[in-house]
């Protein structure tokens, strides 16, 4: 099938992705070790830069995800719900990376890895629910099926982000509030340290859009593979 | 149905509902401040608390031999005593956010677990701060 090889190839598009990710990373770094230190805890500010893109990614897209769901239910077309699951994957694989980063800067900061307050306990809900997700989709055989019900899932999942975006807000909790405030417009940083958590915020964007399209590839594959096996 | 991730997807399941209802419940009030500790203070009695507010100015006393370490936390409208063993966390200092884990002793609230609340302003040092320089030169000293 020569079809399927030249659409699961790494195409022009994936390789312009992948140099312009690398490359905005690459300044967002520079500009990341550039930036002043903070006057409360110095340098440990560093991990912000990537803490808040990669959490900011994976609303992205698990919030992309139900867009495809979404589309899915309404078109009937396999494309879209092998393309919601693929965004899920990466958002989980950020979300992961933004517990892990959370840790990491928590330890020093606030003197634990992790606490029972509502931001982490909603972001643990959160990544609960998308690693039920795939548990879901490996436990259901037949495809369309499996489609419904992952897009219903993928759905629901989005609830999950108003909550834990506003969780700072609704409820007491350890975790600061939103730095770059998008409820009451209000930045409260210095313009260098801004200016490297937005590159740094792109660089992971370009990334991901990248891994999706990778992603959404490579499911098409084993899609056809299902296929032929039957 | 693969019966195994119908398991492992049941258990998800039951963990979110858990989080949702049980942790999520408890984690809604975080901390209790001074001020409502002391409107009702024989609802914490001998109880696991969370401790939230600023540390008074001036009221931190530190042994670093024995790790004593004394301070109290207000609100601005009640003060609480707080005794906890352990080395400071380094953001540690007058004003600064709290929320100590313990419970309470008489008026006394004994810590066991100290956090850290730092704000969402992030800031550069003004000029007679600490400069990246000034920074690596007490890293030094400290070695």
């Amino acid at each position: 099938m020569n079809r399927t090889t030249r659409k699961s190839a790494f195409d022009s598009v994936d390789a312009v992705l992948l140099a312009a990710g690398l490359l905005v990373l690459a300044v967002g770094q520079y500009l990341a070790f550039t930036a002043p230190p903070d006057v409360q805890q110095h340098y440990l500010i560093r991990i912000l830069y990537v803490h808040v893109g990669a959490a900011w990614t994976a609303y992205l897209a698990f919030f992309v995800a139900m867009i495809y769901a979404v589309l899915y239910l309404w078109k009937q077309n396999p494309a879209y719900d092998r393309l919601s699951a693929a965004s899920a994957e990466v958002g989980l694989l950020f979300m992961t990376l933004t517990l892990f980063g959370g840790m990491m800067w928590a330890r020093p900061t606030w003197g634990v890895y992790w606490t029972w307050e509502p931001k982490l306990t909603t972001s643990a809900i959160l990544t609960a629910f998308y690693i039920g997700y795939f548990l879901l989709r490996q436990a259901i055989e037949d495809p369309e099926f499996r489609a419904k019900a992952a897009a219903a899932a993928a759905i629901l999942g989005v609830v999950n982000i108003p909550i834990n975006y506003m969780s700072v807000y609704w409820w007491r909790s350890i975790h600061q509030t939103a730095t770059f405030d998008i409820i009451n417009r209000k930045v409260h940083m210095d313009t260098p340290m801004v200016l490297a958590m937005l590159v740094n915020l792109v660089a992971i964007n370009i990334i991901y859009v990248l891994f999706l399209r990778l992603k959404g590839k490579v499911a098409y594959c084993a899609a056809q593979k299902e296929d032929w096996d039957e | 149905m693969r019966a195994k991730y119908l398991i492992g997807f049941l258990i998800i399941l039951a963990a979110i509902g858990y989080l949702a209802w049980g942790g999520l419940g408890k984690s809604l009030v975080y901390y209790v401040l001074p001020s409502e500790y002391a409107d009702n203070p024989a609802k914490y009695a001998g109880k696991r608390v969370r401790l939230g507010g600023l540390v008074k100015q001036g009221s931190v006393h530190f042994n670093p031999k024995t790790l004593e370490l004394k301070f109290v936390v207000t609100d601005g409208v009640v003060d609480i005593p707080v005794e906890h063993t352990g080395t400071p966390p380094e953001l540690f200092k007058d004003n600064q956010g709290v929320v100590v884990e313990g419970h309470f002793e008489g008026n006394v609230f004994k810590g066991d677990n100290l956090l850290i609340k730092h704000s969402e302003s992030y800031q550069a040092p003004r000029k007679g701060e600490y400069t990246p320089d000034e920074v690596r030169k007490l890293l030094k000293e400290a070695k």
